[in-house]
């Protein structure tokens, strides 16, 4: 019973602090646009945006043609930014773009230690454990740790490299490429590329676990 | 400076939650205040390096507890009290209490677009040659600027090899101060994990962190 009431009473403040957060946004809008400093209507574009069209679907495209077309692949080794920028993905928070790929003796995963850096136009805004201590703290130190925490284990000969995003410089890591996946299309195969796979929390999904995902 | 966003080694923090790519946002308020940090960062009333600052300036209790989000809202209002745009008080009445100077450039709707396209590149043009070359040993200063610093703790002091040259970027530390963009050379480099955290370090991890010529030393 005594954890059932903190229960109650933890959620019972974690509310009302969200609710006075909800009020100070609010607020805070309010006088904004009162005082001329924003447009709502941008406002709304910019949530659209992100909540619908830029997102790591865009990332998963990069994949799989760097997959598919061993030219795109050495383009995307070279300069990144002008391969990324020919699928149409640019800007803001991937002016400068560099991709990463996995081999069987080296895997990549990407952080920001200092702040919430992540490579918008592919992957869209991150995820919360992208930007909060556990993640931020133990990647550069215990990568295969956090790996665990996903649920994924290397094999032994894999180094790990963790590219921590101290600058301007975004990172896309590139997933191997799923055995079983010979002939398959570009759209089928982006179908495998998960948003971790791209930071480098993950994998791609095998064949069987992108039919599992889908049904 | 040394405050509680520079978590790189820290621990205690308990395993790292996975969650699904939607939904994007958890709460009603977050889409709004991350709309509202770009939409301000678009009037060109600060650099996107005085935002981090207003950010890693909270007292480390207030970051350590807050939500991502709620950092944001927390230094954009500094940024909008720092510049007299508006005050606190304004925000508690939820009202403009004072004409305010408007600001240089107000983001509109059919803008947004381009906005985003156009982004905030931060490489320039090189006025001087870079002092190291791929292959280069060099050792990361040990130095601890009380202002806005991209050099994270734990690799000040270690020795490192430059892997790649990227240019000549704006650098933070000045951009934030309002200084001036005073571009210089951005290495890519590469350090042994052991090098930063010791022996009992897997043997197998290395790490790649981007520095500015002027967090450099050669080794």
């Amino acid at each position: 019973m005594a954890h059932e009431h903190t229960h109650d009473h933890g959620d019972h403040d974690h509310g009302s602090h969200l609710d006075e957060t909800d009020a100070r946004v609010r607020a805070l809008e309010s006088v904004l646009v009162e005082k001329g400093y924003v447009d709502p209507a941008a406002l709304d574009v910019l949530i659209e945006t992100y909540e619908t069209k830029v997102g790591p679907h865009n990332g998963a495209r990069v994949v799989a043609r760097a997959w598919s077309d061993p030219a795109y692949r050495d383009w995307l080794r070279e300069d990144a930014t002008a391969a990324i920028h020919s699928l149409g993905y640019i800007g803001r928070q991937g002016e400068h773009m560099v991709a990463v790929e996995n081999t069987p003796e080296q895997h990549n995963m990407v952080v920001c230690t200092l702040c919430s850096c992540y490579p918008w136009p592919v992957l869209g805004l991150p995820p919360v454990w992208y930007k909060s201590a556990p993640y931020r703290a133990k990647a550069v130190r215990d990568p295969r740790g956090v790996l665990a925490d996903f649920g994924v284990t290397l094999p032994d000969e894999t180094r790990i490299r963790v590219w921590d995003s101290t600058a301007e410089i975004r990172y896309l890591v590139v997933p191997m490429r799923p055995a079983g996946t010979e002939g398959w299309s570009e759209a089928a195969l982006a179908r495998l590329v998960t948003r971790d796979s791209m930071i480098g929390t993950g994998l791609a999904l095998s064949p069987a676990a992108e039919e599992r995902a889908a049904s | 400076m040394n405050g509680a966003q520079d978590l790189g080694g820290m621990m205690g923090f308990g395993p790292v939650v996975p969650e699904p790519v939607k939904p994007l946002f958890h709460a009603a308020w977050e889409p709004r205040a991350f709309a509202l940090t770009l939409a301000m960062g678009a009037t060109g009333e600060w650099t996107i390096d005085m935002a981090r600052f207003a950010r890693e300036s909270l007292p480390p209790p207030v970051y350590l507890t807050s939500s991502y989000y709620q950092i944001w809202l927390a230094g954009l209002e500094r940024l909008l009290a720092e510049r007299d745009l508006v005050s606190p008080d304004e925000i508690a009445a939820g009202k403009s209490l004072v004409d305010s100077r408007p600001v240089k450039r107000v983001l509109a709707a059919d803008a947004v677009a381009d906005t985003l396209a156009r982004g905030g590149p931060s490489e320039r043009e090189a006025v001087a040659p870079a002092r190291f070359n791929v292959g280069d040993r060099v050792r990361a200063k040990t130095m601890n600027p009380t202002g806005h610093t991209r050099i994270p703790r734990y690799c000040r002091g270690h020795v490192g090899t430059i892997e790649a040259v990227h240019g000549v970027h704006v650098f933070p530390d000045t951009n934030a101060a309002g200084t001036g963009e005073n571009p210089d050379w951005l290495y890519g480099v590469a350090f042994e994990g052991r090098e930063i955290w010791g022996e009992e370090a897997a043997a197998d991890v290395s790490l790649r962190i981007d520095l500015w010529e002027p967090y450099l030393d050669p080794a």
